[in-house]
Parts: C-alpha cells; structure tokens; sequence
C-alpha cells in the first residue's frame, strides 16, 4: 500500500490484548503418543473421506486409512502405527457436539513410519503431478478453514496466478503455533514456498508477518534471504490481519470483489502452515499427521506449543502438559475470536485445530446483552465495511432478505463487532444464525426441486405402465382373434 | 328533456358495449395467483395440508381460507416465499416446524407386500413382492402415506437425523 492509501485508509479491526507470551517463547514439545488416536474422516471442507481399512487391521505411521470421496475432498493418514480397533462415531471437535465418523487406532508404541514415495527432485515433478501428491498426503489449509490444499494448487494453475500471498500473520489473540513453526522450522517453509510456487506458477512469495513477532520475521527473512523471488513482508499487528482479503489488500493494494475469490485477482493464500505440510509431504513423502498446537489460557498448567498427532483426544493433551492450573472456566478450540466454546475435552485434535484454550473465569467473562444504544462501534470495526447493528436488528425480526441485502453474504465471522460493542450484543452469533438459516432454506428449496421432479416421474412412470399394459393387452387380442380366424377358416375348408 | 335522456340513454349503450367487448377480450382462465401458486408448491401431493393435492391447497391459499404455512414439506422457506408472493405478513418464529421426517423400513417386520411402494409420490421406495422394502433417503419427502398402508405397522417416521454438513447455530437469545 502507498501511503496515501495508508493515510486515509478507513481504519478497521481491533487490538486485543495478544497474550502470545509466555507460550510463544516456549520451544515446541513433541508428546507422546496416547494409548489411542481416534481420526476422524471429515477433517476439511468437502465429502467426508472413505474408509479404506477394516478392523483388526495392522496399519504403520502414515499409511492411509480413509481416500478422497470427491473432487472437494481429503484423504487422512493414521498418525501412528498400531490395529484398527474401530471405525464410528465420535464427538466431533465441533459446536454442535454431534458425533463424526472416525477411525480408532490402538497405537503399539512403535510409531513406525510405511515407506513414502519420495522424488529425486521434486522441481522436477510436472505441476499436476506435484498437486497430486499434496492431494494424496492430504494436505489442507492449516490456517483453520482446511479446504484442500491441492485444489486450490490446480486452480492456481488454471486462473493465472502471479503473487502467492503466505499468511503468517496469526492475528488471533491467545495462539502461537504458526509463530512457533517460523522461528523452529524457518528453512521447511521456505523450501514448501518454493515448491508452492512450482506448482502454481506464480512468480512471487509475499511473507506476511504481523509485527508483534519480530523472532519469526528475523528467521523467516534469514531463510529467504538466499530466494529472491520470496519476499518477508512485516503488516502491523491487528485483528482480523490474518483473513485473507485484508491481507491481501495490506500486501499488494487489490481488492477482492465480494463476489470472487482470490484467485480472481491474481493472488493465492496459503498459511505458513500448509507450505510446511506441502514441504514435507513432497520433499519427505510424509502425509500430514501431525501438527503444532498451542495450548494457552489462564488454566492451563504449562501453555506452550506441541507437536501433536492428528487424533489424540484433547484430554490426553491437557494431560500430557501437566493439566489445569485450577478449573477452567470455559474450553475454547482455536482462538478466542473465532473459536468455538468445546463441552467437554473428548474430541480429538484436527487437522485444523491451531489450539486449546483453558481460560479463567476472569478471561471468560460472562456477558449479559444489553439493548443496542446506536453508538456505531460497530460500523467502525467491521473490517468488511458493513452495518452490523443494522444487519443484526433484521435478523432479530427474522428479515434474512433485508439483512443478506445489507451485505451479509460478505460478512467473514470474525467477530470484531461483538467484541467492540458496549452494549455486548451477541452480533457475530446472529450472523452464524443467518447465514445458517439461509443456507438451510436454500437446501429446502432444492429439495422440493428434485421433489417436484420426482413427482412428475412417477405420473410419466404409471401412464407409461397403463399405456404399455392395454397395448399388451390389444396385441393379444389382435393375436387370439388371427388365430381364431385361422381356425375358423381351416374348418371352412374342411368343410369343403 | 328529449336530449338528456338520449345522451344518457346512448352513453349507457357505448359503456355497455365497452364493458361487453373488455370481458372477452381480456378474459381469464382462471385464477393466474393460482396457478403461481401451485408452481411453488412441493407438487408431491402428499395430502399432509389436508386438501386434496398441492393444486387444492394453492386454491385455498389463494382464496385466503388456509394459511401459507400449511404445508410441512416446503417448511419455512416455501411459508415465506407463499406470504411474500401475497403480500402478507407471517410470523415465522411460530412456525411449528417439526422438522423434515423420513420414513424408515423396520426390516424385521416387512413381509414385502409391494403396497407401500404403489403409494409413495415420489417412488422413494425400493423392493419386490417378498422381499425385504428400503426408503431412498435423498427421495423421501417424509409425507407419511406409505406409513398409512402398510399392513405390518414396518414403516415408521422418524426425524432426519442431524449431521455435521447440515447443523446451523441457533439463534441468539435478545437482549
């Protein structure tokens, strides 16, 4: 951005204290791995994946347990080795606490690796071949929205892509594993940049950074310092940084239209994250198995970050890192802006889940809403640009239509308007509603589409059956009066 | 005296005639709010208003005699589609909306009599004569006619079961 832009730029977002520290100094730990891992089939945006082994099976570190069902899908990988010991239900690391299908290892304490298909040169690899690999590792988008990585690859091949954007910003107050993989893994992400950048044919790499971690904007600048074509970019630290069409605009001054996606502009967003799963997916043969979490908050006994296998139960983290420092208050998976608030600690870590939050009853602070006094904090703070108090008092009164023409479709969740609203209105949480509603209505109206359609058949079906019956019926009719006719003139000539 | 009544006299006959030529030539056949309707409607026929098919259920929609949230199949978003087309205000929040239904087969009590699949309107039910019946979920409109039919009580309704792919978050208490 030039700086009159920055200049008169409308401000937006929010500056929530970050409290990333102590925990993002902390090295990363890897934990040992539980008793059981339990990996749920639908880890990402898309078709849930389909099983592919059978209980009782032996399965080894990486093999794949479940295959892409789709062309908006992802495989997932057993995160240790041991026996299938089932494939059900589990609570679902999700806000409805409704259970997801999922595959149960009994981990034999090996944690051995199956042998990975590893190239010579993954430079070499075709930029179709290599998106199929990342496909087959089932790599998503680790940044928390988990669509498949290597769909978005192929689309950057198809859409002419120029700038690939890599967000490191991490703006969710609370969470540092990306801040963490930045400062431990610097040259692992450089190295999943480049390959991202074979693989779309974009010609640069724009690192962006919020300036509160100044570790990870020296490691990454180091480790990109020999790669001209990557460049480490720091962006002021506020909230929502890390969404990608604002920092899209930080970084290169486009614009995504409300209607189109990035890729429309020219540009790819890909989390640090992901370029480090892509890294060791196509330059180790490794599928992703395993992730860093942080586990933060006022009640958690020891918050740092962890290596972690995709799989393993919550509770058995919290346990692993010495528990709670007193009762939490409330469990939080993910950040505290965007997360959700979990039940309970039975549900096991994703592959999106950047981390667990254990806060006190001081940081969770329960809030009474109060009537909105029309202050406009709101309007300020919306990184979109849109009414909330306006948006938000149509859906009160059940008008979706007035409220989506207001620009609710573009609304990004990311809870800026609650957070800043002085009557504490639950504004994001009527907008989770709406958009849910409208798209449950949208799915009601296709239903009775298909239902009119299948109605229409069966009519076509039925007269089709009548009208194929009495034409059987007229043609053995027809056959028994020839035959009769036969008959009666083969007496006739007798007769003669 | 004489010209006042003429005048009136041919003004009644020119208005008369007007009258007379505007109803044939732009006559119509039927109610066309009707027949709007009725494209809106699930068109399964069901009978689960309580009229007599979806056409019988636009009538009286139409005429005002039933209420646009008469329908179960079409849910929330055909009541608000129906009370925008007519202009009127609804409260959608006491639709009681029991949620979508789905017949299930109870195998163990099926005995494979064909007669619940000569009933269903959208032919969402799969067997033959002794064996063993089974509800297409993706078909199945939940109107129940095929629980009515069935001699050995197999078919039951049940809710759609609740999935990940589908949960929406619930409305915010206001303040």
């Amino acid at each position: 951005m030039g700086f009159l832009e920055r200049v008169f730029a409308r401000p937006w977002g929010v500056h929530p204290e970050d409290r990333k520290r102590p925990a993002a100094d902390v090295p990363a730990v890897p934990v040992a791995v539980p008793e059981k891992v339990y990996i749920p089939l639908a880890q990402h945006v898309g078709a849930p994946a389909r099983p592919v082994v059978l209980v009782g099976q032996k399965v080894l570190k990486g093999q794949c347990l479940a295959e892409a069902a789709g062309n908006i899908s992802a495989p997932v990988h057993a995160s240790t080795s041991g026996v299938v010991a089932a494939i059900g239900e589990i609570p679902a690391p999700h806000p409805s606490g409704l259970p997801v299908q999922a595959v149960t290892i009994a981990a034999d304490g090996e944690d051995r690796w199956c042998e990975g298909e590893v190239p010579a040169d993954p430079f070499a690899l075709a930029p179709q071949e290599a998106a199929r690999r990342v496909a087959a590792a089932g790599v998503v988008g680790m940044g928390g929205a988990t669509f498949p990585s290597a769909v978005k690859l192929a689309l950057g091949l198809r859409a002419k892509i120029d700038t690939l954007i890599v967000n490191g910003s991490e703006c969710e107050p609370y969470l540092s594993c990306d801040d963490r993989l930045m400062r431990d893994r610097a040259a692992e992400i450089v190295s999943g940049i480049r390959l991202i950048l074979h693989a779309t044919g974009a010609r640069e790499a724009r690192v962006g950074i919020e300036d509160n971690k100044p570790e990870a904007i020296a490691a990454m600048g180091e480790a990109a310092a020999r790669h001209g074509e990557i460049r480490v970019l720091p962006v002021p630290a506020r909230y929502p940084m890390g969404s990608d069409r604002q920092l899209i605009v930080e970084l290169t001054g486009r614009e995504v239209p409300s209607d189109a996606r990035a890729a429309d502009v020219g540009v790819l967003v890909h989390n640090v994250g992901t370029a480090f799963a892509v890294h060791e997916a196509l330059r180790l043969g490794r599928p992703l198995v395993e992730r860093l979490v942080t586990l933060n908050g006022g009640a958690a006994a020891r918050p740092g970050n962890y290596r972690v296998p995709v799989g393993m139960l919550a509770a058995d983290l919290f346990a692993a890192a010495g528990g709670f420092a007193g009762t939490p208050a409330r469990l939080v998976m993910g950040g505290p802006m965007m997360g959700t608030v979990l039940p309970h600690l039975q549900v096991p870590v994703v592959k999106g889940t950047s981390g667990f939050l254990a806060l006190t009853a001081a940081e969770a602070a329960a809030r009474e809403p109060a009537p909105c006094i029309r202050c406009g904090s709101c309007i300020r703070a919306c990184p979109m640009g849109l009414l909330p108090l306006e948006m938000s008092a149509r859906i009160r009164a059940e008008d979706l239509s007035g409220a989506d023409g207001l620009g609710l479709r573009d609304c990004i969740a990311c809870g800026c308007c609650a957070y800043v609203c002085p009557s504490r209105s639950p504004l994001v949480q009527y907008f989770h509603y709406a958009k849910g509603e409208m798209s449950a209505r949208q799915r009601s109206t296709l239903r009775q589409e298909s239902t009119r359609k299948l109605a229409a058949a069966r009519v076509e079906r039925v007269e089709r059956e009548a009208r194929e019956k009495a034409e059987a019926a007229a043609r053995r009719k027809a056959e028994r009066d020839a035959a009769k006719a036969r008959a009666a003139a083969a007496t006739a000539g007798e007769a003669a | 005296m004489l010209a006042a009544v003429i005048s009136l006299s041919l003004l009644g006959a020119g208005l008369g005639l007007a009258l007379g030529f505007a109803s044939r030539q732009f006559a119509v056949e039927g109610n066309p709010l009707m027949d709007e309707l009725v494209a809106m409607m699930p068109g399964s026929n069901c009978g689960q208003c309580g009229f007599p098919g979806c056409t019988g259920a636009a009538a009286a929609i139409a005429e005002g005699t039933a209420p646009p949230t008469c329908c179960p199949p079409g849910g929330k978003a055909l009541a608000a589609a129906l009370a925008d087309r007519l202009g009127i205000a609804i409260d959608l929040s006491a639709l009681e909306d029991r949620g979508p239904q789905l017949a299930v087969v109870a195998e163990e009590v099926c005995i494979g009599c064909c007669r619940c699949i000569k009933v269903c309107p959208t032919d969402a039910i799969v067997g033959a004569a002794k064996q063993i019946h089974n509800v297409l979920r993706e078909a199945c409109t939940g109107c129940g006619s095929c629980v009515e039919r069935c001699p050995t009580e197999a078919l039951v309704m049940r809710p759609v079961p609740a999935t990940l792919q589908h949960w929406v978050w619930p409305k915010p208490a206001a303040a």
